[in-house]
């Protein structure tokens, strides 16, 4: 058997016949972990990259009965009509504000919530806690703005209290300048239990012994969380910071698909929501390719571009 | 330990205060939503602020909730879909994971890379859509199913948690004459029941939870998942009395508990399964981070 394999490696490529006999060697060997990736590759070939072959109707005039390949080319014209479009500045100033205030509000969130949690001394007490504030982030966000509507209605919970202090009713969910901060607000309510496992892990992994010799040196709680826990769990910080940077451009669309209505869109509206809207209610489907494709390469491109900012100024990347 | 300054006894006390304060916050609307559920609904109309008890005790909702032919619908959907989507996932990611995780495979870091690309580009919305209804899935739940089979996240986790089992064992079965499916069934996936654990929760809480793919893909009424018919239940019904300033028919007072009813019947589930589950997701973020 080995005889013959020899040969035809030999005979196949004069070049590299090493490389070839290494392939060869590599499926006979490894022959049943190919054969159980194969449905995974074929997934990803199919689910995710189709997608990405399927791009091209951004340039084209997509008719449904042609399919991606046969449909005309139409150029640019469907990346000038957005970038012409009075809609553009609305939904790109709406989803990077809304990604800005996440990124000042609702990314130190957990780092905050886990530095007060590692100093509280009582165990159990500790454990309620993080077990209490794990819970919302198992809830459907459409339980959670279910509850929102409930909640922000002009008869509901929060106006009935607020109305004790004389504050007046307002119809939170219809009134565009509330959005940004509902939508915020709600987020950090929901996610900054759980956001806090990372960190709390990070910290954990701090070598004791430099408390220890904090201790001996005098320096108080505060300069030891300032001089050892925070440098402690920077590299955690600016890998989740990068990740962060790269969804830029991408807020949670099914969120605000829930939460907004037509007289909060001057706010609310983002491109996710508006490619929903265009694409698949008004079946605009090269148009809001287009769109998604403009998203999806200013998000690529932030995400390398603060992953080689971290390179450079620390040691800190994603890859 | 006792020779704390004044300044940090201070700290230390506001400190658990602000943490009663943020649980307390947390856990009232879900409390608020359970009492006023059991509420007399003709008294919870008339209620403004605060409910710290149920007042007068009543079952009616959860009766009319579940009579309501869309809500057992639902329940049945969701499960379908929580059940054979989980497994799908779960087997994949498994085969994927295993495959990767292995030494000298030769052509592992190129399907790595092919992987883990996706978490960072994608086609986008329409072309997803597209593709999906051009294989014939729009108005079948496996449509929910199938362009979700394989997280690259999760994949990611459960090839760090199978790097982490000694190739000792593997090799020395290996040499008894197991092939790669018996090493993954019988060595690797015995020895990987805590990251099993965190797949079955990550995946299996995700379906339960979604509903945009529902959203898109669904046509058929019979068909929606539970998420979906709270959406029309909680959200669409009322924003839409909320616009056309009508809100007759909303305002029935056994509507209002009704609304309450449905949260806490599609919330319960979740709860119920969450102390026993806590352990593993804990370990599972852990795992993920170890290794991106």
């Amino acid at each position: 058997m080995p005889v013959p394999e020899k040969a035809t490696a030999h005979t196949g490529s004069q070049a590299q016949p090493g490389f070839i006999r290494r392939v060869i060697r590599d499926a006979k060997m490894n022959k049943y972990i190919y054969l159980m990736l194969l449905p995974v590759v074929v997934y990803y070939a199919v689910f995710h990259y189709g997608p990405m072959y399927g791009i091209q109707i951004a340039f084209k005039d997509y008719s449904p009965a042609l399919g991606f390949l046969e449909s005309p080319w139409a150029g640019i014209k469907y990346f000038e009509e957005f970038f012409n479009s009075h809609f553009f500045w609305r939904i790109v100033r709406n989803t990077l504000l809304l990604s800005f205030y996440e990124l000042v509000f609702s990314f130190p969130a957990p780092i905050i919530l886990a530095l007060l949690l590692n100093e509280i001394r009582h165990h159990m007490f500790k454990r309620a806690v993080q077990t209490i504030t794990y819970i919302p982030h198992f809830i459907s966000i459409v339980v959670i703005v279910g509850m929102m509507v409930d909640f922000l209605a002009r008869d509901g919970l929060i106006n009935n209290i607020l109305g004790w202090f004389g504050v007046e009713a307002v119809a939170y969910l219809r009134e565009p300048e509330w959005f940004r901060s509902i939508y915020i607000t709600s987020g950090i309510w929901q996610g900054v239990g759980w956001g806090t496992i990372i960190y709390l892990a990070a910290i954990s992994n701090i070598d004791p012994s430099l408390y220890e010799a904090a201790k001996v040196d005098g320096a108080s709680k505060w300069r030891q969380v300032l001089h050892i826990t925070i440098p402690g769990i920077m590299p955690t910080v600016i890998i989740l910071l990068i990740l962060q940077m790269g969804s830029l451009m991408s807020v949670s669309t099914d969120k605000i698909l829930l939460m907004y209505n037509s007289s909060t869109y001057e706010t609310a509206d983002v491109i996710g929501t508006y490619v929903y809207r265009k694409g698949l209610l008004e079946s605009n489907y090269s148009y809001s390719t287009a769109i998604g494709l403009f998203n999806s390469i200013i998000n690529f491109a932030l995400l390398i571009l603060a992953n080689t900012v971290s390179r450079r100024a620390s040691d800190t990347k994603l890859w | 330990m006792n020779k704390l300054s004044i300044g940090e006894r201070i700290f230390e006390f506001f400190n658990i205060l602000f943490m009663i304060c943020l649980c307390l916050v947390t856990l009232y609307p879900f409390v608020y939503v359970l009492f006023a559920s059991l509420s007399d609904p003709s008294w919870l109309v008339q209620q403004r602020g605060l409910i710290w008890f149920p007042h007068g005790l009543t079952w009616d909702a959860y009766r009319l909730v579940f009579e309501n032919p869309m809500i057992t619908s639902g329940y049945l959907n969701t499960l379908f879909i929580v059940v054979v989507g989980t497994f799908v996932n779960v087997f994949m990611t498994a085969l994927g994971a295993y495959g990767l995780s292995r030494q000298n495979v030769m052509w592992k870091n190129p399907i790595m890379f092919f992987i883990v690309f996706t978490m960072f580009f994608s086609g986008g919305l329409i072309p997803s859509y597209l593709l999906v209804t051009g294989l014939g899935m729009l108005d079948s739940l496996w449509a929910l199913i199938v362009p979700g089979a394989v997280s690259a996240f999760n994949l990611i986790i459960m090839r760090t948690a199978f790097q982490g089992i000694p190739i000792s064992l593997e090799e020395s079965a290996k040499l008894d004459g197991a092939n790669d499916f018996t090493v993954l069934v019988r060595i690797i996936l015995p020895l990987s029941l805590p990251v099993i654990a965190v797949m079955i929760l990550f995946y299996g809480v995700g379906h339960w939870n979604s509903w945009f793919g529902a959203l898109i893909y669904l046509r058929d009424r019979e068909l929606y998942p539970l998420q979906l018919v709270l959406r029309e239940i909680l959200i669409t019904n009322s924003t839409d009395s909320m616009l056309t300033g009508a809100g007759a028919a909303d305002k029935m007072p056994i509507g209002e508990t009704i609304k309450y009813a449905t949260i806490i019947v599609a919330t319960v589930p979740i709860l119920l399964l969450y102390p026993f589950l806590q352990k593993y997701f804990v370990k599972g973020v852990m795992i993920g981070a170890i290794k991106e």
